[in-house]
């Protein structure tokens, strides 16, 4: 039974086609990549999925349950992370409040709770202080920089606090765009063993988009390959390097 | 039906003098994105200038005219460098209240300069008002109505036609991208407030003209609210179409409904028509949402 | 002078009165505010509670504007919602002081909610533009609906009694003004160390990834609209039992602009940086009130020239400090703090 599955995916804005009729399906437990060429719909396919675009036709559902008219919101609260292409922190919060701030659809304070903060909202936040500084701090080992202001961060460093603060929100499927983009060698190689440590210890199912093949080949267990909105190729890293349509695609057509 | 014509004839009149501040906004925002809450602020000004010029210098109307567009676009040329410059990429409440604080500065400088006393201009008219069929139009309005208009063309042609105007446009568009062809865009910039402050100086004259003048004058301006969220914040069709609605929606609702609340009723009907429009369509009549991106 | 940061549990990491010293200071400070008013005349008491108002009603601004980021040119008709509804409560149905007060604070939140509620679809200017209108229109209700609010006259309102004490003085009303701004700014504070305070913060820094870390923003706007209509309206109804009268003039535009001034040159989202600007634009420009009326009498041309200078003042303290210190007083303060943190020893 697939965690997640996506069935004739379509999304347009105005006339223009940006997905066209895209299906796909994820193990739990599996990681499963997304490749293609820039502008071919990668981002979209995930920001379908989260949803911050409402596709025009085609039906999504998580965890057995349909979630294509579900809010954003909803969605990140059953169980759906994300983290972003270009980093999208907080800026105006410490590392560690955006930490906290990915546990929210957990939490249950309220608004008079908080304003009365000794009592119910204390405790709670004393439990979540423990729980982010074990589970995702150590693990992430951010602890040097958890007062910081995000801003003042290097870029590599925000990478991981968004992974952080995705994990925060314990999710069951974690959708990350781009995740070492723009890292360098060392960088890259950490963020990789993390993705694979959150695949292994914590059985959570990662989706991801990357351009960096070494990485997609080393740690995807199945890849899927778009191209101007559609699906072409799907398979394993290996079935999928040999296949026709995608060396096509990457190498463009030959002419004859 | 005699009541309803009259109130609809100097809804347009006052429409068009409307249309014409509001383009002193809508330029500015076009080119910089900067929402000019002492658009108003600017009016006023531009109608003591041609005070201080037409009655304490003792200058002709025209020559007075051209003083005082040419001491505003001085005067918006200084403000952006002196201030605005400063704020570029700042969050939106900052640039909103940096704004707000200098029309406060421009309403006290005007109380010291001029004093609080209310003040006419000498008749510029003939004073025999128009009449059209049953309808009769205050000359002053008239005439104002005529020469706003004719700004109103004059700016418009500007922005089609003159070299300044295209680059104008461009730089609205795309600042990153008017940069690299060679458009300053700094220079737009202080260019942009300077015809946004002559524009909303000459809606200044008029207004001063049809109603005498005192500091208080700036507060009109928060008038172009409605206007240029009927017509879009930087579209100047649209400042246009937004200062007739508003001209004509406040007449009638005041000429109608004034009487039964005792007063008021004019100032507020712009603000309740623009909640609605809001609530209806959330980024103004022609307004475009963005499409944004992750 | 003090050393290190060592914490031994997260609670004590997380208080918000970190330290020993700082402790010592805040007791400080706790002290002064209860002496005060013994040492202080009617006039200065009178200036006090004023400001204990403008505190609470810019750290409601502040919650909204600053944390949440939307934009309200329309705090003073909330304030004026609260400071009615006291006074039609009191007037019209003898209803006593302690039940006015949170009456009031949540009338203003009905009415913040109303205004509210369409923010989910607008955004930065347009909202903006949508409160300056919903400003407009509460001060033509307090004008024009003459049987309910007493027109431009307003309401008289009996001096605030609890348990049969009449707080008739200034005096006696500092002892209900200060308390209820100390709870209030706690009150802020504290909402800021749980998720619903962090979420305003991330709805303001991007709306976009909050929606998809969780947060439902229509309801986080709308708390935010509540809790800071809220805290205006508790100003309000304070401020009408200091005034003993409400009068639409209380409430103009420019009174909103005053409140989003504080918390411009006090230091947006930051609780203490309302309190700072709430105490500086309350009494700055009293302060050169007083300084001019020393020219009084003796030259009414010069009184002219300088009356005005109020509001040249007013504008150039919002514009200086947009320009040189935009994170405003609250981070004047922060640095002047850590330049004293190791002195004498700062090298």
């Amino acid at each position: 039974m697939a965690i997640l599955s996506v069935d004739n995916l379509s999304l347009s804005f105005g006339g223009l086609s940006v997905l066209n009729d895209i299906s796909f399906s994820v193990n739990p437990g599996e990681i499963f990549a997304i490749i293609g060429p820039n502008g071919a719909g990668k981002t979209s396919i995930l920001n379908c999925i989260g949803g911050f675009y409402k596709p025009s036709a085609g039906r999504i559902s998580f965890d057995g349950k349909d979630i294509t008219r579900t809010s954003p919101d909803r969605r990140a609260a059953r169980g759906l992370a994300r983290t972003f292409q270009n980093i999208a922190l907080f800026r105006g919060m410490t590392v560690l409040d955006n930490i906290k701030l990915g546990a929210h659809a957990h939490l249950k304070t309220g608004l008079l709770r908080a304003l009365a903060y000794w009592g119910p909202a204390h405790r709670e936040e004393m439990t979540l202080r423990e729980q982010v500084e074990q589970d995702v701090i150590d693990f992430l080992e951010i602890e040097a920089i958890r007062k910081q202001a995000v801003g003042s961060l290097a870029y590599g460093l925000q990478k991981r606090v968004e992974l952080a603060r995705a994990l925060a929100m314990h999710p069951k499927v974690l959708l990350m765009d781009e995740p070492v983009a723009g890292m360098n060698a060392e960088e890259t190689e950490d963020m990789a063993r993390f993705v694979l440590d959150i695949q292994e210890e914590r059985d959570i199912t990662v989706v991801l988009i990357e351009h960096d093949m070494n990485v997609i080949m080393d740690i995807s267990d199945r890849v899927m390959v778009v191209n101007f909105g559609q699906k072409i190729a799907e398979g394993t890293p290996d079935e999928v390097q040999s296949h026709p349509e995608v060396i096509k695609a990457y190498l463009g057509q030959k002419k004859d | 039906m005699d009541i309803l014509a009259q109130l609809i004839v100097s809804g347009i009149a006052v429409g068009g003098v409307y249309a014409l501040i509001a383009l002193g906004f809508v330029v500015i925002y076009k080119a910089t994105s900067i929402i000019n809450f002492a658009t108003g602020e600017f009016m006023m000004i531009g109608a003591y200038f041609f005070y201080t010029f037409l009655v304490m210098v003792g200058m002709p109307p025209i020559p007075s005219f051209l003083m005082v567009m040419l001491c505003s676009a001085m005067l918006g040329l200084f403000i952006e460098r002196a201030i605005l410059r400063h704020m570029l990429g700042q969050p939106t409440i900052s640039i909103v209240m940096v704004t707000i604080g200098l029309s406060s500065i421009l309403m006290g400088l005007a109380e010291m300069i001029w004093s609080t006393d209310f003040k006419n201009f000498p008749p510029l008219f003939p004073r025999a008002p128009i009449i059209l069929g049953d309808i009769i139009i205050r000359s002053n309005l008239f005439w104002g109505f005529i020469v706003a208009m004719l700004a109103v063309a004059a700016f418009a042609l500007l922005f089609k036609y003159a070299k300044v105007g295209v680059a104008m446009r461009a730089t609205a568009g795309d600042q990153m991208a008017a940069f690299s062809m060679g458009i300053n865009v700094r220079t737009m910039f202080t260019v942009a407030w300077s015809l946004g402050a002559i524009a909303a100086a000459l809606g200044g004259v008029i207004i001063g003209n049809i109603g005498g003048i005192q500091p208080t004058l700036g507060n009109i301006g928060l008038k172009i609210f409605p206007v240029v969220i009927l017509g879009g914040l930087d579209s100047i069709a649209g400042a246009v179409v937004g200062g007739f609605i508003v001209g004509l929606v406040e007449n009638i609702a005041g000429g109608y409904l004034d009487p039964y609340v005792g007063g008021g009723v004019k100032d507020l009907a712009p603000f309740v028509v623009l909640v609605l429009i809001l609530l209806i369509k959330p980024y103004g009549l022609f307004g475009k949402e963005d499409i944004e991106r992750l | 002078m003090r050393i290190g940061d060592y914490k031994e549990s997260y609670s004590a990491d997380e208080a918000v009165f970190r330290t020993g010293t700082v402790r010592v200071w805040m007791l400080l400070l706790f002290v002064a505010m209860a002496v005060f008013p013994f040492w202080a005349g009617p006039y200065l008491l009178y200036m006090a509670n004023l400001t204990g108002v403008a505190i609470i009603a810019a750290v409601g601004l502040n919650i909204l504007t600053g944390a949440a980021g939307q934009i309200s040119l329309g705090h003073a008709a909330f304030v004026g919602i609260g400071a009615y509804t006291a006074a039609i409560l009191t007037t019209r149905l003898g209803l006593p002081f302690l039940i006015c007060l949170p009456l009031s604070g949540i009338s203003a939140a009905f009415f913040g909610m109303i205004v509210g509620a369409p923010s989910m679809r607008m955004k930065g200017l347009y909202l903006c533009i949508a409160t300056l209108a919903a400003q407009m229109i509460f001060e033509f209700i307090f004008v024009h609906w003459t049987s309910v609010t007493g027109g431009i006259r307003g309401i008289n309102v009996p001096t605030a009694s609890i348990f049969g004490i009449s707080f008739d003085t200034e005096f006696k009303m500092y002892f209900i003004t200060v308390p209820i701004m100390v709870i209030a700014v706690s009150a802020a504070r504290n909402l800021f160390r749980t998720r619903v305070g962090r979420a305003f913060i991330a709805i303001r820094d991007r709306d976009i990834s909050a929606e998809l870390m969780g947060i439902n923003l229509f309801q986080y706007k709308l708390y935010a609209f509540a809790t800071s209509s809220f805290f205006a309206g508790v100003a309000g109804c304070l401020q009408v039992y200091i005034l003993k009268i409400v009068t639409p003039e209380h409430f103009p535009l420019h009174e909103s602009v005053r409140y989003l001034a504080m918390i411009i040159v006090g230091g947006l989202g930051s609780v203490l940086g309302s309190i700072f600007g709430a105490i500086f634009m309350t009494c700055v420009p009293e302060a050169l009130q007083s300084l001019l009326s020393l020219f009084q009498g003796i030259d009414d041309k010069i009184m002219s020239y300088l009356y005005p200078l109020q509001t040249v003042v007013f504008g150039m303290l919002i514009v200086v400090f947009l320009v040189f210190e935009p994170h405003g007083l609250a981070e004047m303060w922060r640095r002047l703090k850590d330049y004293f943190r190791l002195w004498p020893f700062e090298h």
